[in-house]
């Protein structure tokens, strides 16, 4: 069995978060993410970027009411990253 | 490290449920309902006996209008009243795990309540100025059964079987007229218990 390396883009606890809630949600706000996972604008928001570069979750910005709206959803790309990431740590806790 | 990715899945989990379903749900808000419900029909029951018709005997089903004030006050009141408990518990359940408790969640559990709701609401005022007042109360038993049925996506899956059961009830209601005190008394008494009881047992 070769052993498979978990991904690093996922190490952190707030990116875990954010691609979790995105997993099992069509499009979460800035606003929706921050309530959730309950840390500061400046840390979400770098966090978000970093998943954005990678192409693991995608973003629409729009507008209601003039006041800008930004949304994410996550990709397919970082749907299957995301999975596979799951499954390495299940092998890994059971010892495999 | 071991421990790392242990606390790491937990997390994914946790998070995953925390995001997509209100979980501040308690079985308690469930339990004070029922038992509210119970009170008011009963308070329901003297209040016909008063007005010399005894509920389960008689087969005259026209009554006054005061009654039917006091009556539809009597439900006004335990609707308030089991809301406010159940909104009381649910604060009190997500302050002590540290969760929010308005969140997107909230607002979808909220809307697929309140739209099934108040179209059983229009729906049982159209029956009663159409002269058909005695569908009522199983009517409201089938619009809360689909509310709750609608909900169970966006709270503990439990409340589909409430739903259910709810449904099941209304819909023998419609055949057998004219018992829809007992209706809901079962329907919003003691299934609100029971089902309470039982999340308050599998959740806590």
């Amino acid at each position: 069995m070769n052993v498979q390396e978990l991904n690093k883009d996922f190490e952190n606890r707030t990116r875990l978060g954010i691609m979790s809630s995105l997993m099992v949600n069509d499009w979460l706000s800035f606003k929706d993410l921050k309530e959730l996972l309950n840390v500061t604008d400046g840390n979400l928001a770098s966090h978000i970027k970093g998943l954005e570069r990678k192409e693991y979750i995608e973003v629409k910005k729009e507008f209601i009411d003039r006041k800008p709206n930004t949304t994410y959803r996550v990709t397919q790309l970082g749907r299957m990253e995301f999975k596979k990431h799951i499954e390495i740590l299940e092998k890994l806790i059971k010892g495999e | 490290m071991a421990d790392k990715n242990i606390d790491d899945l937990k997390a994914i989990r946790s998070m995953m449920e925390q995001s997509s379903r209100f979980i501040s749900l308690s079985g308690w808000s469930g339990v004070f309902a029922g038992i509210y419900a119970l009170i008011a029909a009963g308070t329901a029951y003297m209040l016909f006996a008063n007005s010399g018709t005894h509920y389960f005997e008689t087969t005259n089903r026209t009554i006054s209008i005061d009654l039917l004030n006091q009556l539809f006050a009597i439900g006004m009141i335990t609707l308030v009243l089991a809301l406010t408990t159940g909104i009381l518990f649910s604060v009190r359940k997500s302050r002590k795990n540290n969760l929010q408790i308005w969140n997107h969640v909230t607002k979808k559990l909220l809307i697929n309540l309140a739209v099934p709701l108040a179209m059983g609401g229009i729906f049982c005022f159209a029956l009663f100025l159409n002269g058909s007042a005695v569908l009522i109360a199983p009517t409201t038993l089938i619009f809360y059964g689909l509310a709750l049925l609608n909900a169970g996506k966006y709270t503990f899956p439990a409340i589909t079987y409430l739903g259910y059961c709810q449904l099941v009830l209304g819909i023998i209601g419609l055949f057998f007229v004219g018992k829809g005190l007992l209706l809901w008394a079962i329907g919003f008494g003691v299934l609100h218990i029971i089902y309470g009881f039982y999340m308050q047992k599998k959740y806590q």
